[in-house]
């Protein structure tokens, strides 16, 4: 099973390795990590992609709230919410028919094209992670030279969960 | 030329290490052990000023130093301090730190840093110790500005010593020590994520529980160190009182509940005993209050309490549902759970009559026992020798890690909670002659006794310098059987004898290869009255039977520390034993 954690972490030196330090030495498979500032700049929050089953999710949701600077950790995935992905990716793409084939696909997966190189684009591109693996294997045709992702980020929907704010 | 060092007034300005000191002071700290180095200097010189009001003990390598604290803690259940310069010194003390969070231990590990402009630098004795320590603390501070250090040991304090207790670090750099401000004392914590409030069980789930118990036919308390650490030793007996159940218990959990009532059923687990293995196998309640289903204590998972409901309850969430599923899991604080649950249950000895009686026939047909008709002075022997000695005396004893600590929790019959030190989880050798030096400085009216192993005290025999030098009148009871035993007897029982690096004496002795001749090794090294008395303790060596009480009296009149050298053949092994990973059904009797 996958599931997303969302953990509010205090913003102070070390706090991602020790995380991911914790991770690592207890054995836990983590797909995805993305870590930025929230609002309150003394906070950070964190989302995990997690796969196991029910103990393994419960155990690593426990091991994060026992280290002293995760403030709480929430299971999104067991919510109704919105997961995103964000992935800049650069491409093969000569002046000519194939770069109007690119600006087609980049249309259709809603994505913009934000660097053009005189042969190759810069593409930016958000969504789920199904969506962006299937932009992906379009763009493998043409030749991909760099691909860089965010890791994803997760928010319950507004009324779905109490404790989350 | 020197000067009475005097500390400053609250109001002036401090430098970072005055600040730290005063903030030991004011948390009711009177002792440390404390070795000093180039980055801890101004602390020492800080703890100078202080020493009207703080103890300072120097240890003689750091890791006795940490496990000096350990022993404080462990015997008090108050946080035990230490203090290491960096590098070197800082690295001295994982061993101590791991051990403290594998047996949740509240212990303070302050380090020395370099200065902060050259942190990152490979400087001179720097070591990454925030990095090194990460997973083996509860939580870890690296320091760096002077107006901090008030809140970090306040917060220090609160995390080691609240909900499951565990190690702290305060890596604290040296500019940061000899920089000045006017500290501010009441500064809160900013510990938004960590919630140290006694935690009291859910509603209903107590019920639950004895609703549980209720419906019990063979029940049985599997009871360790979250029992000692919650100071729920007398609520656990009052329960036992209550109900009729019988109790086993972990390594840690030892002394909770007196080995000298028939309801205890003494040690569970790998060396455990059979009574209290059978027990647990055909309990249909299985009671875990404060225990983590280590696998010394389970062997097989799957065997482990087969047939049983469990209701586990235990203050850290993490424990619960880790190895094994609990029907009824519950996270509390032991002694708030048990006056609880103590208000719900009401007598069982009508309904578990059977039971009982099954666990003590078992308990009377498969005691511990040993050859009492051997011609020397078996281990086991020994501890009883002085188990029945000390009776009437108050003890604290302590192990390194091996045969002998197995024994000692076999055959010493505890009757009280801190009164036995043993590092259980971790398994570190050379701890008990440290941890014996530390309860005995909190403890000075006790009788303090290292039940060692002579592999176990080499590790950290430097201590007794700190014993003789120090006034701590540890005694030593040191059963030398010159082999690594606990390995000795793994070779013997699973790898075809052949002896690897297990024996302590010279190389060329028929023994290093496994050749010796008969149940003593033929010669003795080295020779431990010689050292014993070079750091000035009292020493003796004992090998016949017929002296061995004389000894022992000898050894517990002596003001000061003494050895003890007893000599115990090396072939004894240490029974009854469930090989790792099986069950109580495969247990090796002979």
């Amino acid at each position: 099973m996958r599931h997303v954690l969302s953990a509010v972490v205090q913003n102070v030196p070390g706090v991602l390795s020790h995380i991911s330090g914790m991770l690592a030495s207890r054995g836990y498979n983590i797909d995805s990590l993305a870590v930025g500032e929230t609002d309150d700049p003394n906070l950070s929050r964190m989302t995990f992609v997690v796969v196991g089953d029910a103990r393994v999710l419960e155990q690593v949701r426990k091991q994060l709230e026992k280290i002293v600077t995760v403030v709480r950790v929430v299971d999104v995935s067991a919510w109704n919410y919105v997961e995103r992905d964000l992935m800049l990716l650069k491409v093969k793409a000569p002046p000519g028919v194939k770069r109007s084939e690119i600006r087609e696909l980049v249309g259709i997966f809603r994505g913009k094209i934000v660097d053009v190189g005189a042969n190759e684009l810069m593409i930016e591109i958000a969504g789920r992670e199904n969506k962006i693996e299937a932009f992906i294997e379009r763009m493998r045709a043409y030749g991909i030279t760099e691909l860089v992702r965010s890791g994803r980020i997760a928010m319950v929907r507004s009324g779905a969960a109490d404790d989350e704010s | 030329m020197s000067t009475t060092p005097r500390p400053p007034a609250d109001t002036d300005t401090m430098s970072g290490a005055d600040i730290l000191v005063k903030s030991l002071v004011d948390r009711d700290v009177r002792v440390i052990f404390a070795y000093p180095g180039g980055a801890s200097m101004p602390i020492h010189q800080a703890l100078r000023r202080y020493a009207d009001r703080i103890r300072t003990v120097l240890p003689r390598h750091e890791q006795g130093g940490g496990f000096a604290a350990q022993g404080y803690a462990r015997s008090t259940g108050r946080p035990g301090v230490c203090i290491a310069t960096s590098g070197p010194g800082a690295t001295n003390l994982v061993t101590a730190i791991a051990d403290a969070k594998l047996d949740s231990v509240p212990l303070i590990a302050v380090t020395g840093q370099v200065a902060t402009p050259v942190i990152g630098s490979d400087a001179f004795q720097e070591t990454p110790m925030v990095e090194v320590c990460r997973g083996i603390t509860k939580h870890h501070y690296l320091v760096t500005d002077v107006n901090d250090i008030t809140r970090i040991v306040c917060e220090a304090f609160h995390v080691a010593t609240t909900g499951r207790p565990g190690p702290v670090l305060i890596d604290l750099p040296k500019d940061v020590q000899m920089t000045n401000c006017t500290p501010q004392w009441d500064v809160p914590m900013n510990l938004p994520g960590y919630d140290g409030r006694r935690k009291e069980p859910a509603s209903g789930a107590i019920e639950q529980a004895a609703a549980a118990i209720r419906m019990a036919k063979r029940p049985v308390v599997y009871c360790g160190g979250g029992i000692i650490a919650a100071d729920a030793s007398e609520e656990l007996r009052e329960f036992v009182r209550i109900t009729g159940i019988p109790v086993a218990m972990t390594i840690m959990g030892l002394g909770a509940f007196p080995a000298d009532d028939p309801l205890s059923l003494d040690m569970l687990g790998m060396h455990g005993s059979t009574y209290a293995n059978r027990a647990v196998r055909d309990c249909d309640l299985l009671l875990a209050f404060g225990v983590r289903f280590d696998d010394r204590v389970t062997g097989k998972v799957s065997e482990f309490a087969k047939r049983a409901r469990i209701v586990h309850i235990d203050i850290d969430p993490s424990e619960l549902n880790k190895i094994k599923p609990a029907h009824l899991p519950i996270v509390a604080d032991l002694q708030s759970a048990l006056r609880a649950l103590n208000k719900q249950v009401e007598s069982m000895r009508q309904e578990i009559a059977v039971w009982v009686e099954q666990c003590q026939q078992w308990k009377r047909e498969l005691p511990f026992h040993y050859n009492q008709q051997f011609d020397g002075i078996l281990q086991q022997h020994a501890i009883a020798t002085l188990c029945e000695k000390t009776r009437e005396r108050k003890t604290i004893i302590a192990s390194g890690v091996g045969q002998h600590q197995m024994w000692t929790a076999q055959f010493y019959k505890f009757r009280y909670p801190r009164t036995w030190l043993s590092s259980s989880g971790l398994g570190t050798m050379g701890f008990g002659l440290p941890a014996a030096m530390g309860a005995q400085v909190a403890h000075p009216d006790a009788l303090v006794v290292d039940i060692d192993g002579d592999g176990s005290f080499q590790m950290n025999i430097q201590e007794l310098a700190t014993c003789y030098c120090e006034n701590l009148p540890v005694k030593v009871l040191l059963l030398n059987n010159q082999h690594l035993g606990m390995v000795v007897q793994w070779e013997d029982r699973f790898m075809a004898g052949n002896r690897a690096h297990t024996y302590l004496g010279p190389i060329h002795h028929a023994e290093a290869s496994g050749k010796g001749q008969g149940v003593y090794a033929a010669e003795r090294y080295p020779d431990y009255v010689t050292i014993a008395k070079g750091y000035g303790c009292g020493a003796a060596t004992v090998s016949r039977k017929s002296d061995l009480s004389d000894a022992m009296d000898e050894m517990l009149a002596a003001t000061g520390p003494f050895v003890l050298d007893v000599q115990v053949p090396y072939m004894e092994h240490v029974l009854p034993m469930i090989p790792a990973g099986h069950s109580v059904d495969d247990t090796i009797m002979q």
